[in-house]
């Protein structure tokens, strides 16, 4: 569903991800682990472009999305959820949502969106900034799903909540895949979240892939000595 | 008995200072709209706002001259026509200042302080060349001249009223447009987060260019409305420019009710106190006011309640 070849970011003379290869499969929930600073928020930031590669290409379904900008690449079907949610703090919950018909050319917020988190309906007045971290990563996760995504990036969806809601938030992800069939990429670095809900693992660092493995087989010990500091 | 004055006098003047206030109220809600559009919600400080709304001023000019000229018939009307050329003019100019200069300076806010005060001196020195320096007037239809008694000794002019009722539309248009369309919405998020407005699947460089426009041409209908109750020169914009800052940092910036309120604090304070005093103590003693109250609430009279 996405593919990555060549990938190579830098913020100015400091490169950041050298030369990434990445498949996405149709369906697929992917995870991305890695301790601080080793790219994955750079990453995502080149994949939706808001930080844009220097080199490599980016195809969702066939589309080649590298040299597009951030808006297209989500009319193309590529949807963000950034680290620190990010979500427009003065406008309502329901506005925050609408923002993300735009691409689509709905302008009703369609019934599903509030099925997979009802408790935005009930806040749907509410402005975004009054919300709790939690209820807010839900929202951030319904605006993005609004603009129907063949691809949602997620980056450190688990930061700041608690841990009884990341549980739910793995179950919830899981849901949103087998429904809607699109396909998640997700940056890591609570490992048991990630092996809640991810289909295959990788571990970057210094922006290379350094393991891979699926989620059914993989060796905890070696992933965790991974990401320890 | 007050001063020289009976109650009675002294009530039919407060009634009719306060009138004047209200005609200037409205003059400065509509140039403080456009600039809470620009500054309040884009972050950029538009010097040359003043000289968008005189651009307003001299079309209503240029079509009140041409109108008289060439088919007199017309000349009752030709005011509502004035204006939409005015906005149009205006947001055409805004569209092309945003694409020249403006967009370059999103991320440098101080610097388009300089910037747009130079674009201000470009567009003095064009009117200077193109009218003249003089001041020039237009001539009203005759329906909007002359006033209404209201009683034996308060009277309030029509023209005044027709300011105050455009205001009023106005107003209720932008908020419609920023707080109950699909384009307001994206407005407000591009200007809250630029860079996830994007990720949101928003086209943000449209909505720059056509906000900036927005409040220019929002400029320029304040500038047509302006011609009705003063005369259009080169610099006119310039004496506006300053309370018009005032009143959208006092209002609070960002909101429309805020800009509302402070406007209507800062010219019935304004105007009821240059009766009494000298037009320059009035000045002083409303800016120490606004300090004052800047002092105790720096971010004005109305902010939106929420975690940032």
């Amino acid at each position: 569903m996405m593919s990555v070849q060549n990938l190579r970011v830098s913020y100015g003379e400091s490169e950041i991800i050298p030369d990434m290869n990445l498949e996405v499969a149709p369906g697929e929930i992917v995870a991305i682990m890695g301790r601080n600073g080793m790219g994955k928020t750079t990453l995502m930031k080149s994949l939706i472009g808001i930080h844009p590669a220097s080199r490599g290409s980016i195809s969702v379904a066939g589309t080649d999305v590298s040299r597009l900008e951030t808006y297209q690449r989500v009319e193309k079907g590529l949807a963000y959820v950034p680290q620190g949610r990010a979500i427009f703090s003065t406008m309502t919950v329901r506005e925050n949502i609408e923002t993300g018909l735009t691409v689509t050319g709905r302008t009703k917020v369609p019934g599903d969106i509030y099925e997979l988190f009802p408790v935005l309906l009930d806040m749907k007045g509410r402005r975004g900034g009054n919300l709790s971290g939690g209820q807010q990563q839900q929202l951030a996760i319904a605006r993005a799903l609004a603009s129907n995504p063949k691809v949602l990036l997620l980056d450190e969806p688990t930061e700041g909540i608690q841990p009884s809601i990341i549980k739910e938030m793995a179950r919830t992800l899981r849901r949103i895949r087998d429904e809607r069939g699109l396909s998640i990429v997700v940056s890591e670095q609570v490992l048991s979240f990630a092996l809640d809900m991810a289909d295959r693992i990788l571990v970057i660092e210094k922006g290379e892939v350094v393991h891979e493995s699926p989620r059914d087989g993989i060796d905890e010990a070696k992933v965790s000595r991974f990401l320890s500091i | 008995m007050i001063g020289d004055y009976t109650y009675s006098e002294f009530g039919s003047i407060l009634a009719m200072q306060g009138f004047a206030g209200l005609i200037l109220f409205s003059v400065f809600v509509l140039m403080a709209l456009g600039l809470a559009i620009i500054f309040g919600q884009m972050g950029v400080i538009n010097m040359a706002h003043g000289e968008f709304m005189i651009l307003g001023a001299y079309v209503t000019y240029l079509c009140s001259t041409f109108v008289s000229a060439t088919i007199p018939a017309f000349f009752p009307y030709y005011f509502f026509v004035a204006m939409i050329l005015a906005f149009c003019a205006a947001f055409a100019l805004g569209v092309l200042v945003e694409w020249a200069m403006i967009r370059h300076l999103y991320k440098r806010p101080l610097d388009t302080l300089l910037a747009t005060w130079g674009l201000s001196l470009v567009l003095q020195q064009t009117y200077r060349t193109v009218f003249g320096a003089r001041e020039v007037g237009v001539s009203l239809p005759d329906w909007l001249i002359g006033s209404l008694p209201v009683t034996d000794v308060v009277e309030v002019p029509i023209n005044g009223l027709f300011v105050m009722a455009l205001t009023f539309v106005i107003t209720a248009v932008v908020y419609l447009l920023m707080y109950r369309s699909n384009w307001g919405k994206r407005v407000r998020a591009v200007v809250q987060n630029r860079t996830m407005a994007g990720a949101v699947g928003i086209n943000t460089r449209m909505t720059d260019r056509m906000t900036f426009g927005l409040g220019c041409g929002i400029a320029g209908i304040a500038g047509s409305a302006f011609t009705m109750i003063g005369s259009t020169g080169p610099t006119s914009g310039q004496q506006y420019i300053v309370d018009t800052f005032l009143v959208v940092v006092f209002g609070g910036a960002a909101s429309l009710l805020g800009t509302i309120a402070s406007a209507f604090t800062i010219s019935q304070a304004q105007s009821t106190m240059e009766f009494f005093m000298s037009g320059s103590m009035a000045k002083v003693l409303t800016l120490l006011a606004v300090v004052g109250i800047l002092m105790l609430r720096p971010q004005g009279l109305f902010t939106l309640k929420i975690r940032r």
